[in-house]
């Protein structure tokens, strides 16, 4: 199980969404279980073919995932998955 | 229900209300949100909201209690489809929704960018790109469909014949004016007489830029539009364009159109110097005004700025309803006037950009 932490500008549109143990091998099935748990939140994270989205940033142990198209970074037992957007304005 | 109006901002959808002769903003939904699109059912009264997120993409949002409550639709989807064979297509917009005619409830067309023309046949649970446009001989030739402005070529006008719901013109920038009569099984390019100065070919068959397209109910082979190269006006269902841009070019360029319902002689526009300079002309805020067709041109722009006006209004910011005309710009001003034009009122000169009008 993955500790996933959320962005709180995601709140917004997924009232109910808290920080979540989840389970997943890689960041897709990290997503894919989050869309379960909150229907319609993937569209939100990932564009029409599934990459991440472009002003989105996934971080597991801190780092950056490096795959952001098919979204195969490796995730481990008591990993920590934080979901953040990026910095842009205007 | 007091007459209204929905500002789709890029912070927000402001409601305006006419409360005791006295315009007000009544509301703001989607606070801090960029509104992209806004949509009106004549068929159900179901308001339709396109919200383009900065980090989250494109949203449809959907209210049947008039914004009371909203509820998010699906989103059409280029999955699988390519803009070229090793480029993916992403939707980037939704740039217009349209139903498709009073014998077809629960169907409607939305136009996105990159240039898809979705259809959806259960009021918006789901979309299916027309693949018969997508994979026209055109679009896939990036000299007939190219960005203009945008990185891609978008579908930012639909128009439905009200005589038959199968023949369907659509709006693409930069491709031009295209037409199917057996509702999307087949499109051809509806071109003729447009001029585009940007190309080799002023005349090709495609790769003309009109910036909004309309049609008069009372006779739907009048067609309006406002091209990138001026104002152009057909009368017989597209086969033939005439330029009826002012004399001496002005008005020519700009992005703004309204036409009257019933009148097919009567035309508004809100012209901008040229595109290499998308400010009023000498900086007078000014609408102008035809009776005749296009043959005319007067300015109707009493009380409107006469001077450092900086001034853009967006191709889908100005909307007519009866005598109401209503218009906003890049600026987050908001004009109105009650009487065709002949006098405008300010609404507000605090919006954010005016992205879009409806009268619901």
């Amino acid at each position: 199980m993955a500790k996933i932490k959320f962005t709180s500008a995601l709140k917004r549109f997924f009232p109910s969404l808290t920080e979540i143990e989840i389970e997943g091998d890689t960041v897709g099935q990290v997503l894919n279980n989050i869309e379960k748990m909150h229907p319609g939140i993937s569209s939100y994270l990932v564009d029409d073919h599934g990459h991440l989205r472009k002003h989105l940033n996934i971080f597991v142990r801190g780092d950056l995932i490096k795959d952001r198209n098919t979204l195969n970074d490796k995730v481990n037992n008591n990993d920590e998955l934080l979901i953040f957007q990026a910095l842009s304005g205007g | 229900m007091p007459p209204q109006l929905l500002v789709g901002t890029s912070k927000g959808l402001v409601a305006v209300e006419q409360e005791h002769n006295q315009w007000k903003i009544v509301d703001v939904q989607f606070e801090g949100l960029s509104v992209s699109m806004l949509y009106v059912d004549e068929r159900n009264g179901r308001w339709w909201a396109g919200l383009s997120h900065r980090h989250w993409g494109e949203k449809l949002h959907f209210s049947n209690d008039k914004g009371k409550t909203w509820q998010e639709a699906s989103t059409p989807s280029f999955k699988n489809y390519f803009l070229r064979p090793d480029q993916p297509a992403t939707l980037k917009k939704m740039w217009t929704l349209q139903h498709a005619g009073v014998d077809k409830p629960n169907c409607l067309w939305l136009g996105t960018e990159p240039g898809g023309l979705f259809f959806s046949s259960d009021d918006g649970q789901s979309w299916k790109l027309s693949e018969n446009l997508w994979n026209h001989p055109s679009r896939l030739d990036d000299k007939q469909w190219f960005g203009a402005g945008k990185d891609f070529p978008f579908i930012h006008s639909i128009v439905v014949d009200p005589r038959d719901s199968d023949h369907v013109y659509i709006g693409v920038s930069c491709a031009g004016i295209f037409e199917t009569r057996n509702g999307g099984k087949n499109w051809q390019a509806k071109n003729k007489g447009l001029v585009a100065a940007y190309l080799p070919n002023p005349h090709a068959e495609s790769g003309h830029d009109p910036h909004k397209i309309l049609l008069c109910p009372a006779n739907p082979d009048v067609i309006w539009q406002q091209n990138h190269c001026g104002i152009f006006r057909t009368i017989d269902g597209g086969e033939n364009w005439e330029n009826v841009s002012g004399q001496n070019g002005f008005p020519s360029y700009g992005f703004a159109l309204a036409i009257d319902e019933q009148d097919t002689e009567t035309a508004w526009v809100i012209p901008a110097q040229s595109d290499a300079m998308r400010i009023p002309v000498d900086l007078k805020l000014t609408v102008c005004k035809t009776v005749d067709g296009g043959k005319n041109w007067i300015s109707v722009s009493e009380s409107l700025p006469d001077k450092f006006s900086f001034d853009l209004v967006l191709r889908h910011a100005f909307v007519k309803h009866g005598n109401i005309l209503a218009f906003g710009s890049n600026n987050g001003n908001l004009y109105l006037s009650s009487n065709g034009g002949e006098n405008w009122i300010s609404l507000s000169q605090n919006l954010s950009t005016v992205n879009c009008l409806i009268f619901p």
